[in-house]
Formats: C-alpha cells, sequence, structure tokens
C-alpha cells in the first residue's frame, strides 16, 4: 500500500487512498515560544487517514516540539490541531490521549517496574471497566475484563513476537524489545495517529528493516495513520508517503520521498551550501 | 511470659504504625510528597467516631464506618484545596503546607472539641472481658491487639491484590514511576493521586479507631506522635514500598515496646529514632527499598 500523494480541497496533499477520508490530523498555523525563542512557528501539517507520515530535519529543528504540542505537554501559543476534525484546544495531556494520539518517546520510557503485560494493560486502562471493588474481590466482573484484556494484551504483543516475554520485567528486556514495547503500550490505547519519536534509534540494520516491515503491518492491521521522527534516511524514505521536513522551527519543504531528496533547501540544511567552485 | 506479653503488645502497636506508614508511604510513591498532615487525619478520625458514640449513642461498628468515609472525603478534600494547586511547584512548598495543614486541623479540632482529653470508649470488650487469659492467666491477649492485628494483615493483604491486580493499581503503579508517561498513555494521574489520598486517609481513620481503642486518650495532639512513628516505620522499611511499611510498622512498634519494658520509658522513643539512624547509615534506601541506579 504504498500510493502517490494527490491534493484535498484544503490544498494539502494525503496519499490517494485516503483522499475521499477526512484526514485524521490538520495542524493550521500551529506555534509555541517558551519565553522569546520561537521553538516552533507556522506548523501546518495534514496527515491521511492511513497514511504513514515522516518529520525529519536537522538535530535542535522542532521536531520532538511538534510531538509535545501535539500531545499537549506544552500548550500551543498559536494555532489550531484538528484531531479527526475535532479541535482539541483546552484538552489535557490525558484527554488528548482518549481522543486518538499515542506516543512512543525519543528516551524510553516505559514503567520499568511493572511486568511487559501490565505495561501493555496500563494503555488499556480506559477501555477496562470493572471498578475497584470487583478487582479486590475478584468478583465475576473481574475475571470477565481481565480475561479480555490479557488475550488483547497478548495478541498486541504478538505484533513483535513478545508474548513470551509478557511475565518479564519491562526494565530488564534488552534495548530493542524495550523500543518495541513502547510501540505496543501506545497501541494498547487504541489511538487513531500514533506518533513515533525515533523508533529506530540504537537499532543495527536488520532490526530496522524488520522495523520498517512491524510499522507497514501496523498501519494496515489497524488502519491508523502514522506519523515518526527519524535520523535513519533509509528507513523515513522507504515507508513515508509524505514528508515534512523542519528547520530552525519552520517547515522547509513537504512531499514525498522523490520530491523530499531532490529539493535544494533541505539539502542545504543538511550539508551546507554547496561553495562556489 | 512478660517477654511474650511485650512481643505481643509491640506487635500490635506496630500494627497500627504499619497502617498509618502504608499512608505515607502510598502518598510518597505517587505523589512524591510526604503528607506530614497524615497524622491529624488520624486524630480527626477518632473524634468522629468518639462524638457518635459519645454523644449520639451510635453502634460502634456505623460509627466508624462513618469515621472511615469523613475521613477519606476529608483527604480528597485536603489534597484539592492545600495540594493540587501546587503540583509543579518545588517540592519544599508541598512539605511547608502539609505542615501547615497539620497544624490546621489540630487546632481546629482544639477549637471544637477542646483541649481536655477525651475517653476514648471501649469498643472491644466482650461480655465484660477486655481480653483472654492464657497460660492459666500469666498472658493476657486483649481482643483490641488481636483486632488491630487481623485489621492490619486483611488491610495489607487487600492492598497488595489491589495494586497488583487491579487497573486502578496499575495506573498507580504507573503514575508513581512516570507521570508524564502515564498522562500519555491516557491515564487521569489526577484522579489517580485523589484515589491515593482517599484510601490513605481512610486507613488512617481505621488507624484512629484502634489506636484510641489501645490508648484511649483523645486529644488533638494525639495523631502526631504516632504520624511522626509512622513516618518513621515507612522510612526504616523503605518508602514507597507497601511491604516495607508493614515490617517497618512491626518492627518499630515491637523495638518501642522492649525499650520502654526494659530500658527506659523516657528513652525508648530515643531508642526507636536511633536504630532509624542505624540503619539508614548502613541501608539508605530503608530495609525494602529499591536501590536506584541512575544512568550516566
Amino acid at each position: 500500500m504504498f500510493s502517490k500523494l494527490v491534493s484535498i480541497s484544503s490544498g494539502a496533499m494525503v496519499p490517494d487512498r485516503d483522499a475521499d477520508k477526512s484526514p485524521i490530523l490538520e495542524c493550521i498555523g500551529l506555534g509555541v515560544t517558551f519565553g522569546g525563542l520561537k521553538a516552533v512557528e507556522n506548523f501546518n501539517l495534514t496527515i491521511g487517514r492511513t497514511e504513514i507520515a515522516g518529520l525529519i530535519g536537522p538535530n535542535g529543528a522542532g521536531k520532538t516540539t511538534v510531538f509535545n504540542l501535539l500531545t499537549k505537554v506544552y500548550q500551543p501559543t498559536k494555532g489550531t490541531i484538528l484531531l479527526d476534525g475535532r479541535d482539541t484546544h483546552g484538552m489535557s495531556t490525558t484527554q488528548v490521549n482518549r481522543a486518538g494520539i499515542a506516543r512512543t518517546f525519543q528516551n524510553i520510557r516505559l514503567f520499568t517496574n511493572l511486568t511487559v503485560e501490565d505495561n501493555v494493560k496500563v494503555g488499556m486502562n480506559n477501555a477496562m471497566r470493572y471498578n475497584m471493588w470487583s478487582g479486590i474481590f475478584r468478583l465475576p466482573g473481574f475475571w470477565k475484563e481481565e480475561k479480555v484484556a490479557h488475550e488483547r494484551a497478548m495478541e498486541l504483543l504478538s505484533i513483535f513476537d513478545m508474548q513470551d516475554m509478557a511475565n518479564a520485567r519491562a526494565g530488564s528486556l534488552p534495548y530493542g524489545a524495550q523500543r518495541r514495547l513502547e510501540i505496543v503500550r501506545a497501541l494498547a490505547t487504541n489511538p487513531g495517529l500514533l506518533l513515533l519519536d525515533e523508533p529506530a534509534a540504537g537499532m543495527n540494520p536488520s532490526e530496522t528493516a524488520e522495523l520498517m516491515e512491524n510499522i507497514r503491518k501496523i498501519r494496515d492491521t489497524f488502519q491508523i495513520a502514522v506519523l515518526l521522527i527519524e535520523h535513519d534516511m533509509n528507513l523515513v524514505m522507504n515507508i513515508c508517503e509524505g514528508i515534512c521536513v523542519l528547520n530552525f522551527g519552520q517547515i522547509i519543504a513537504k512531499g514525498s520521498p522523490e520530491e523530499i531528496q531532490s529539493n535544494a533547501t533541505v539539502v542545504e540544511a543538511y550539508l551546507g551550501k554547496k561553495k562556489e567552485a | 511470659m512478660t517477654i511474650l506479653s511485650n512481643l505481643i503488645s509491640g506487635i500490635s502497636l506496630g500494627s497500627i504504625y504499619a497502617i498509618i506508614a502504608l499512608g505515607y508511604t502510598m502518598v510518597y510513591g505517587i505523589a512524591k510528597m510526604l503528607n506530614f498532615a497524615h497524622g491529624d487525619v488520624i486524630m480527626v478520625g477518632g473524634y468522629l467516631c468518639f462524638c457518635t458514640t459519645s454523644y449520639l449513642g451510635w453502634h460502634p461498628l456505623p460509627a466508624v464506618l462513618l469515621a472511615i468515609v469523613g475521613c477519606t472525603v476529608l483527604g480528597i478534600v485536603v489534597e484539592r484545596l492545600a495540594y493540587k494547586p501546587l503540583r509543579s511547584a518545588p517540592s519544599l512548598a508541598v512539605l511547608i503546607t502539609a505542615i501547615g495543614v497539620s497544624y490546621f486541623l489540630q487546632n481546629a479540632a482544639l477549637l471544637l472539641w477542646g483541649s481536655d482529653p477525651k475517653v476514648f470508649p471501649a469498643f472491644f470488650s466482650f461480655s465484660g472481658q477486655s481480653g483472654v487469659a492464657l497460660l492459666g492467666g500469666q498472658l493476657n491477649i486483649t481482643y483490641v491487639a488481636m483486632i488491630t492485628v487481623t485489621v492490619c494483615l486483611v488491610i495489607m493483604l487487600a492492598l497488595t491484590t489491589f495494586t497488583g491486580h487491579t487497573k486502578m493499581g496499575k495506573a498507580m503503579r504507573a503514575v508513581s514511576e512516570d507521570k508524564g508517561a502515564a498522562q500519555l498513555m491516557g491515564i487521569d494521574v489526577n484522579f489517580t493521586i485523589s484515589m491515593t489520598f482517599a484510601i490513605g486517609s481512610g486507613l488512617a481513620a481505621i488507624a484512629g479507631v484502634l489506636l484510641c481503642s489501645t490508648y484511649p486518650t483523645l486529644m488533638p495532639t494525639t495523631g502526631s506522635m504516632p504520624g511522626i512513628k509512622a513516618f518513621t516505620a515507612a522510612v526504616f522499611g523503605g518508602i514507597g514500598s507497601t511491604p516495607g511499611a508493614l515490617l517497618g510498622g512491626l518492627l518499630l512498634g515491637v523495638i518501642q515496646i522492649f525499650a520502654q519494658a526494659y530500658v527506659s520509658t523516657q528513652l525508648s522513643d530515643a531508642i526507636v529514632f536511633a536504630v532509624l539512624i542505624v540503619v539508614l547509615l548502613v541501608k539508605p534506601t530503608g530495609l525494602l527499598g529499591r536501590q536506584v541506579r541512575e544512568k550516566v
């Protein structure tokens, strides 16, 4: 499912298979200032319902800040975020997650003392309905919900073949497995948009290749959109349909992988200006 | 025989410390703050129970239930009004606020109930007996002691099940590890913290009733010393750890009673705190505390 970008009514580009559906995310004129510093300015981005999009740029360009704005870790000082057509203005981090955005972190932030399965279940917390007393006294409602939760946790873990590790302490897992578990935990919150902050950081080429496969698999299975920050250009150019390039808090280019690769401004931002010979 | 009987009083007192210590340890683990007003919630619980039974003539059971509900509400209200606005303030500000709340509760009690000690009614005597005599009358175990130890164990089991196996418990453990990440996973951190205060304060009410049944004088300052001792117990066992609170509480109770019996009544508190200092010198995280290694 790799499709070319087409323009929709708002003028934004989304993959052609998503053209007839409303976009999952629209950022309009998004900006945040810290003191006098404009960390992100006039950020416009539209993501199609099942698009895999990439956010790239040199270090310090403001990529993670964009993630923090989308998840309301920072409140935007300017602009609008429409999630599935709904304005997220005034929502808290928790509410935005419940509305459908889940994320992973650049530096892994698992609940290290909980088991792998419990990490996933924490993500599913909102979907579980039994009350405290049926939990303490192990009433039938508890067992029923727990069984469903257990099965769903195992199903999610099976995406990355991690069922065998379900009872291990999350902190004891090897690095690559912790990164994968973070993705599973984010998926457990049942998002419409999954934000991945450098999912391939610290992975070797074969692990990265596997990760690419899995990101596609997640998109196809759950029919969700993925926005990822990544420095591994091989990964970005291979799986992203739309790419947005950020430098000094501003978008300097947007388009398909081919367009980005041949864009002079992008090359300049990464490598510097070519000297006249 | 006196050793055995001292041991039993020690375990009984230690169980009360353990229940109070749970409140300290849970709140510390989840909100990362020391709620120094916790001891005074015990006192409020004691007074609520005293008033309904002595003035209104209630049966002890509904009186205890009312005290639990009253303290739970008090815990939630205090958290909302005094601590929640300071969620992102430096921890020192929260600590001083907690001390302020402690004085506020003590003085409110002074205003409401006066400074003269009240005699707490004896709930736990059956057919005129306050305990059972064993070994031909050499060893007397009070009903209060038996009930205190049982209640403590039941609370421990319920709480372990709660934090280990329920979604709210998992949310609590998640919040205690990483508030930010928990929020991003859709957990309502404020609600989780409120629940923690509610549970801790409800337990304080139970501890209050048990404490006043063991030592039946009730004053506005009744809660402060046991509060400090229980805080010590929580640190002793490893703050943030539930089994640590139990172990710390029991050890502290036994050490205190033995020091009173065999060394000196006046020095008993000094001995308790000296033991704490020695333990912290050898094991800074407390007996069951987890060593946190910073990654470089």
